[in-house]
């Protein structure tokens, strides 16, 4: 299959790109000024832990240890929370991908959504006024949205909790149903704070690839074989629409992790994002580039979802990807 | 007025489209001006024949062909109240929006001048050819793609088995334009219109459009509107030609009365200007200009500026159209039809 012979030379890209992301948050993370030891500890103190973690090692020789572990499936042990960098990720991983999830979630069907029903209504009121609503909107920062969500919704209204991903005293695990909705009512308020600026900006960048796409000849062709104004909308010009749709799909996977770090701090959710963002601050050498690895597998991964999805929905993509594949393989 | 009788037939046939007074005006961008792109044109099509419309770019013969399936763009564009556009007797222009619909690619299609983005990339030749039978003559996706076939075998496309599931990027030019034929077609529509059908196409591509046009026109029986700039194509495949120029019709006649007797200048112009096998010219003639902005036309009659007979009359009134003489409703929107003798060049 021409197909599988693309998506290996993609997956082997792909992994070529983690690893080069790896080794340059290694570099950079051992490069940046200021040490692991906290500044009240015995200098003595910290000089043996230095040398305990190998950290006076020449970066090369750390690198080399560094790849051989990692072979291993051995992210090291955190610094800072004395523990294995693995067991800390397990743990927070999941969280933030329910929350950059729903997050992702929101922002594509909700844009879209709203983009779709702006070009069809275009220049009409719903459309003038959904176009400056989604302005407002996207033009709000996270910093602040994130903090004015949680006073009004959590502590004005307290229509939603302020904070966690659950109720600690009666689910601290999932363990029913009541305790999934506890999830999800949890998981409300950071995932609109976090989905609700990219559904804004979705909704504006969907309205204009709808009619950008509305000018078309093939538009007209469709009209003049009498295809109704709906139809063309939703199935002529809405496939080529998707096409600039999914790319912004593929793009949107780092903001959503840079977002997740703020909102996870705002709402104390117990994410990956605040995980990284301590382990940076005290130069938690192994937790900065396992979570480094992480992020980067997700935005590659997003992106290869992305394109494997485009091929699918553009042919000429598809039919020109196995073309290349015939000349690699040849 | 036109009013062109059918040629020497006992009983002439009904009139299947009546365009009388079409008007199309766009609101040029800061609002500022009027574009008149077709401006009070008037023509009937019979069953059976083909029409030729033929003009420079920018003389409205696009936006014409377009404002009959009302096709124009709204805004800017819009068909002027007083228009009438007549289909088997009902104004197509009062018609509401389903049944406006029914019309569109059922009892009238059309094709366009651009093959390649005629077709929308994402979607099968055959569910695009499929479609309007779907739509118009409910038949089942089964039914309508075992339809799709057999109107790309008609075409004249190979294997339409498997040319069915092909995308448009996979075809040639002429392969596509033979797709959109097969799509206008599978309906059987009484009226074809044809926007520059070959324009894209190379020459070899192009003769042979027009001869599949030409055998699909009398296997279905259905009247061709052909819209061209190429004299050349009219010549072969139209019955009877309107000659526009800046959104008028400035002349119409069966094609053998345009070629032998041009009466309008700017057809004369034309017809000059299309290089002949049989008589050696050094050099090509061209008709001076341009024709000018729709949204300013001049005054008088509007080929005036450009005509090398043109004199003071010409400035002060525009000639409506004249009956030419010699029968078979040949006319021309040109003094020089009252006074012949007036038909020396100044240059």
């Amino acid at each position: 299959m021409t197909g599988s012979a693309w998506l290996l030379r993609r997956l082997a890209a792909s992994l070529a790109i983690i690893f080069a992301v790896v080794t340059f948050i290694f570099i950079l993370i051992h490069l940046a000024p200021g040490k692991p030891c906290s500044e009240n500890l015995e200098p003595r103190i910290c000089d043996l832990l230095t040398h305990q973690f190998g950290l006076d090692q020449p970066l090369a020789v750390q690198y080399g240890r560094y790849l051989v572990e990692l072979a291993h499936g051995n992210l090291g042990m955190s610094f800072s929370l004395r523990r294995p960098v693995l067991d800390a990720l397990v743990e927070t991983v999941p969280f933030t991908l329910q929350l950059a999830g729903a997050a992702l979630a929101l922002d594509f069907l909700l844009g879209l959504g709203l983009g779709i029903y702006q070009a069809v209504r275009v220049n009409r009121l719903p459309d003038v006024a959904l176009g400056n609503a989604t302005l407002f909107v996207y033009s709000l920062p996270t910093f602040w949205l994130a903090p004015i969500l949680l006073l009004i919704f959590g502590e004005k209204l307290r229509w939603f909790p302020v904070g966690g991903a659950s109720d600690p005293i009666f689910c601290p695990a999932v363990t029913s149903l009541f305790c999934v909705a506890d999830r999800l009512w949890h998981l409300v308020l950071p995932a609109t704070t976090l989905g609700v600026v990219g559904a804004a900006g979705t909704a504006r960048f969907q309205r204009a690839a709808m009619l950008e796409v509305a000018n078309q000849d093939y538009v007209r062709t469709a009209r003049a074989k009498g295809v109704p104004e709906r139809q063309i909308v939703l199935r002529h010009q809405l496939r080529n629409a998707l096409l600039s749709f999914i790319t912004r799909f593929g793009l949107a996977f780092p903001f959503l992790l840079t977002g997740a770090v703020l909102v996870e701090t705002v709402f104390a959710w117990p994410g990956m994002g605040r995980l990284a963002f301590n382990a940076i601050l005290t130069r938690d050498y192994p937790l900065v580039t396992a979570s480094a690895l992480i992020a980067s597998t997700v935005v590659v991964a997003g992106n290869l979802l992305a394109d494997i999805l485009l091929g699918v929905a553009d042919p000429r993509l598809r039919v020109q990807a196995a073309a290349e594949a015939d000349i690699a393989t040849a | 007025m036109t009013a062109p009788a059918a040629p020497a037939a006992p009983a002439a046939p009904p009139v299947l489209l009546r365009v009388r007074d079409l008007k199309t005006y766009f609101v040029t961008e800061h609002g500022k001006g009027t574009a008149r792109a077709v401006d009070d044109v008037s023509f009937d099509l019979f069953p059976g024949e083909t029409l030729g419309i033929v003009g420079e770019s920018g003389c409205g013969k696009t936006v014409t062909s377009l404002s009959i399936l009302r096709l124009v763009p709204e805004p800017p564009g819009h068909v002027l109240p007083g228009s009438l556009i007549e289909f088997e007797g009902r104004n197509l222009l009062a018609l509401s929006a389903p049944e406006l619909r029914a019309v569109r690619g059922n009892q009238i299609a059309m094709i366009f001048q651009e093959p390649m983005t005629s077709l929308n990339p994402v979607f099968t030749v055959g569910d695009q050819i499929a479609e309007a039978a779907i739509i118009h003559q409910h038949l089942s996706r089964r039914a309508a793609r075992a339809r799709a076939i057999e109107m790309l075998r008609l075409v004249g496309i190979p294997d339409p088995d498997e040319r069915v599931d092909d995308y448009p990027h996979q075809l040639s030019g002429g392969m596509r334009q033979r797709v959109m034929i097969a799509m206008a077609l599978i309906c059987h529509p009484k009226v074809l219109i044809a926007d520059e059908p070959t324009t894209a196409l190379d020459v070899t591509i192009q003769a042979q459009i027009l001869e599949l046009l030409d055998r699909l026109q009398h296997e279905l029986g259905m009247a061709v509107l052909l819209i061209t700039h190429d004299l050349g194509v009219v010549a072969g495949h139209a019955d009877r030609v309107v000659v526009m120029y800046a959104g008028r019709v400035v002349e119409t006649a069966t094609t053998d009365a345009l070629f032998e007797q041009p009466t309008h200048p700017y057809t004369e112009g034309l017809l000059a200007a299309v290089p002949r096998i049989d008589a050696r010219r050094a050099r090509l003639h061209a008709i001076p200009g341009q024709v000018p902005a729709a949204t300013a036309w001049p005054p008088g009659c509007r080929f005036h500026p450009r005509c090398p007979y043109a004199w003071e009359k010409c400035v002060a009134e525009e000639p409506p159209l004249l009956d030419a003489g010699d029968g078979a409703g040949h006319a021309a929107r040109c003094w020089l039809v009252t006074e012949p003798e007036r038909r020396v060049p100044k240059r």
